[in-house]
């Protein structure tokens, strides 16, 4: 890990998180999205992005983050993965950054679970940490039982 | 090779593909008919057009395999030789040849290292003095034959790289023209008169298009289906009349560009159905039965998704029909039937769907071995497997272990992995039934959508959302205002229910279903949409239901493929995302139909949890002065009130006229309690009961309640017409023994087999 990397950031409650930029679709403004009911509370809802419809993921439901306020609309952040274009509900988006792979670090041991299963390591700025996310296993919300816990054999 | 020969290979292997499909089909007619000169003549110009090109393109194995089969041809059509099942065979063994050189040739772009002179011999043997047909297939030839009918379908699940053909024919790019000149018209001057006739008369009119190319345009009209849609909404508040007039233009030549672009991508049916004669032949050789294979409705037209779909159930449909539902010759001679058996396909539109319907003449579905095996594979606890009619113990072959059970025994029931071809059909939204008269045969009904991707849909609105509705599933909408909702809907200890023309329809209230939160201020009114999932119906209760719409459907994600509640997507004309239900998973969570068919045959452990613990619907009702009774809910047709003045006398019967029947009733208090019936001008109410076409009303005193509970039996029969008594709602309740009671009453009941 001493390649460098170019990160397209974001905030979520305070703290500075990136994913590759490569990808990063496009960053949007907030978009209604339509509830899914029974699906889990890590999900917002689905936008119409130009005919593709795409999952919203809120990020701090899905960190287990304190909830942001009302008066505060998220922004999107589009992702291409394997399994299709998905997006990513931020408090607000922040620089590309070209970061120095000496300055990466593994995660440390102390980070909470949910934290440690989606974060792939920390950059170590001049002034802050910086979360570097896997987008893969970001999108992989694990078996949804539907929320009245109907078995999980649904297919 | 340089690119102008591998455009040429290409057009070659396109070309001889369809012709390959062709030769199968002749060569089965050809055997009906073995002096039929225009197809001999079309089959001697097919394989000399393939001996021409490989020759042309250095293909030798290729060529040396088509001579031999050609000069045979040619005494074939010259009438030195009558062509018989050997020959037949031992030509299609070339046919087959050639298909594993093509699929080769596809592959790796050589001819392959396989050994083809066995065939060759074969081939060249044929006619001569020793064997002149006589002589059966040899085995090794009739080994590779079999096991080339079992993989030639193989090739065509490999994504071919050329474009599938769409249109009926090509012009040919000029180069293969060329190459093929000699080859196209040296045999039409041989064969005479039958070689203009057949010559295609199209190839200036169509083009071959690249599928992928067609996929993307469908794409983008499905997009431009949405923007229209959008625009029109803002049409709707514009002033403009200018604004006004382009969206409604625009609204026709989309519609117009959709119903277009839908049309290039529709196949005819036959194009699936090109390779059953062969199947079909091979496999009635196998099983040492004589079927023919008659298709209708071939010029049927699907969307090519669809068709891909449908093509390995339907395969899967056809073989059973051969292997089961066919009898043997001497069954058949037994039982009065010509020796030749027939499988009939047939294909068809109808109300916006296709139906496609595979039947044969056979023997039919052994009705009583179809329920003990599915009693004994533990499909179906034996109690209510004596309940189910033989609409409903047909319908078992579909469900998953069945057909293991039948392959690993071989008993002669049908359904070697019919549950495959439900699910295959299933997924694509399309229905399955099958029907059957013992000794006459089975048909196999499948009903399709024309296309996946763009559906007619009911739009609902429930807690503030809007969802639609597949309008497949739909059956009728009901709207009950006032009073009526608060009387017509009767909720009883959790399971809710109206009366629909005297059935009784399970409800499922969306908001509970999905969790939605509850609009208030609409108690008065109550939007019943009626649906059908799986074999049952249901009433789903909405908030609003809004309109018809054709639209798109979108697939959701991965990370929302766990819900089963919802189907896919779609974009609605103001831009926002709806959510399309699918009406089985919806059904499956509210436990209107069983959780889920794989489940059906589960494991021992569960099977058994499930023999104790079977939750099931009853009806609670009163007899006599203070006897609860309960019937399962599964065995009431209907529920009746009954005028007593309407009552009549026959054979010393109280009978009721009852939709242009008759029906007799059958007083329960009487019967079992040997109490008479006060005299009353109260209704009388009234349970009908119904199998085989035939009907019974029990005559009770009141209705008390439907509930599901998990019912122990806890004491034994006290009495005549009661399985046992049971705990339920806290209270004892006698179990009635429906069919005990009626043997009682009337002891040829169930004997008789006409319908009344």
């Amino acid at each position: 890990m001493t390649a460098n990397r170019q990160l397209c950031t974001f905030l979520l409650d305070g703290l500075l998180f990136g994913v590759e930029v490569m990808s990063v679709q496009e960053v949007i403004r907030f978009q209604d999205t339509t509830n899914i009911p029974l699906a889990s509370s890590m999900v917002r809802g689905l936008i119409n992005l130009r005919g593709q419809i795409v999952t919203a993921i809120d990020m701090r439901a899905r960190l287990r983050l304190p909830p942001r306020g009302a008066e505060h609309q998220p922004m999107n952040v589009v992702l291409r993965t394997s399994d299709g274009v998905v997006s990513l509900l931020v408090d607000d988006i922040g620089d590309v950054l070209e970061l120095d792979g000496r300055l990466f670090e593994r995660v440390p041991e102390t980070l909470a679970a949910e934290f440690r299963e989606v974060v792939l390591g920390v950059y170590k700025l001049e002034h802050r940490l910086l979360l570097l996310l896997d987008v893969e296993r970001i999108v992989d919300l694990g078996d949804q039982v539907e929320s009245r816990g109907k078995s999980g054999e649904a297919a | 090779m340089s690119t102008e020969d591998d455009e040429l290979l290409r057009e070659f292997l396109l070309e001889s593909r369809e012709n390959l499909h062709q030769l199968d089909r002749d060569f089965v007619a050809l055997e009906q008919d073995p002096r039929d000169p225009a197809r001999l003549a079309g089959i001697f110009r097919c394989v000399h057009t393939i001996k021409g090109t490989a020759g042309f393109l250095a293909l030798t194995k290729l060529e040396g395999l088509t001579h031999i089969g050609e000069s045979q041809l040619s005494r074939l059509r010259d009438g030195e030789l009558v062509l018989d099942t050997h020959i037949t065979s031992t030509l299609l063994a070339m046919v087959d040849g050639v298909r594993r050189i093509l699929s080769s040739i596809e592959a790796t772009g050589n001819e392959g290292e396989e050994d083809y002179s066995m065939v060759i011999d074969e081939l060249s043997r044929i006619g001569t003095p020793t064997e002149a047909g006589v002589e059966p297939l040899q085995p090794a030839l009739a080994a590779s034959l079999i096991a080339a009918a079992a993989s030639s379908n193989a090739p065509e699940h490999e994504p071919a790289p050329v474009g599938v053909m769409v249109a009926v024919a090509a012009p040919l790019p000029p180069p293969v023209a060329e190459a093929m000149l000699p080859a196209a018209t040296h045999p039409a001057a041989e064969s005479g008169d039958a070689g203009g006739k057949a010559a295609p008369s199209t190839v200036d009119t169509t083009i071959r298009v690249d599928v992928a190319l067609l996929d993307r345009v469908m794409n983008l009209v499905g997009e431009l289906v949405l923007a229209r849609n959008q625009i029109l909404q803002f049409a709707v508040s514009a002033q403009h009349p200018g604004f006004i007039n382009a969206s409604q233009r625009l609204n026709l030549l989309t519609t117009e560009l959709q119903a277009g672009v839908m049309k290039t991508r529709m196949q005819p049916i036959g194009n699936v159905w090109n390779r059953f004669p062969r199947i079909v032949r091979d496999l009635a050789n196998v099983c040492g039965k004589k079927v023919t294979l008659d298709l209708d409705g071939t010029e049927t037209e699907l969307d090519r998704s669809i068709i891909e779909a449908i093509k390995d159930p339907l395969t899967h449909a056809v073989r059973n029909a051969v292997d089961h539902g066919i009898e043997s010759p001497e069954r058949r001679a037994a039982a009065g039937k010509p020796a030749m058996g027939r499988v009939l396909l047939r294909a068809y539109h109808e109300g916006g769907q296709v139906n496609i319907e595979v039947s044969d003449d056979g023997g039919g579905l052994a009705i009583d071995k179809i329920r003990a095996r599915a009693v004994e594979r533990g499909l179906v606890t034996a109690e209510r497997a004596s309940r189910m009619n033989e609409r409903e113990v047909a319908h078992l072959i579909f469900l998953p272990g069945f057909s293991t059970a039948a392959q690993v025994t071989n008993v002669s029931g049908r359904g070697v992995g019919m549950d495959v071809v439900k699910t295959n059909i299933e997924k694509i939204g399309g229905t399955v039934d099958i029907s059957s008269r013992l000794g006459h045969g089975s048909v196999l009904k499948i009903k399709i959508p024309l296309t996946l991707a763009i559906i007619p849909a009911l739009i609902i609105t429930s807690g503030g959302e809007r969802f639609a509705i597949p309008q497949v599933n739909l059956l009728e909408l009901v709207r009950l205002e006032g009073a009526q909702a608060r009387r017509g809907i009767e909720s009883l200890h959790g399971a809710t229910v109206y009366r629909l023309r005297g059935n009784l329809l399970p409800l499922v209230f969306l908001n509970d279903a999905l969790e939605l939160e509850k609009q208030s201020g609409a108690d008065d009114v109550c939007n019943i949409v009626v649906l059908q999932a799986d074999d049952r119906q249901f009433g789903l209760v909405v908030d609003g239901i809004s309109d018809t719409e054709e639209i798109v459907v979108k697939p959701l994600g991965k990370e929302l493929k766990g819900i089963s509640s919802f189907a896919g997507a779609t974009i609605m004309g103001d831009g926002k995302v709806a959510l399309i239900l699918d009406v089985l998973g919806i059904a499956q969570r509210a436990n209107v139909v069983s959780p889920s068919r794989e489940r059906a045959l589960g494991d021992k452990s569960r099977k058994q949890e499930s023999e104790h613990d079977a939750r099931e619907a009853l009806l609670l009702f009163r007899i006599g002065s203070s006897t609860r009774m309960a019937i399962p809910l599964s065995m009431v047709a209907r529920l009746e009130e009954i005028a007593p003045e309407k009552v009549e006398r026959a054979a010393g019967r109280e009978v009721v006229q009852y939709r242009g029947a008759i029906l007799p009733l059958l007083g329960l208090s009487r019967e079992l309690l040997d109490e008479p019936r006060p005299e009353s001008s109260d209704p009388l109410l009234v349970i009908v009961y119904s199998v085989q076409g035939r009907s019974i009303g029990f005559v009770v005193e009141q209705i008390l309640d439907i509930v599901e509970e998990a019912i122990t039996v806890r004491s034994q029969a006290a009495r005549e017409g009661v399985l046992g008594s049971a705990v339920v709602q806290g209270r004892v309740t006698d179990l009635l023994d429906v069919q005990g009671v009626i043997r009682r009453f009337d002891s040829t009941f169930f004997d008789r087999k006409d319908a009344a």
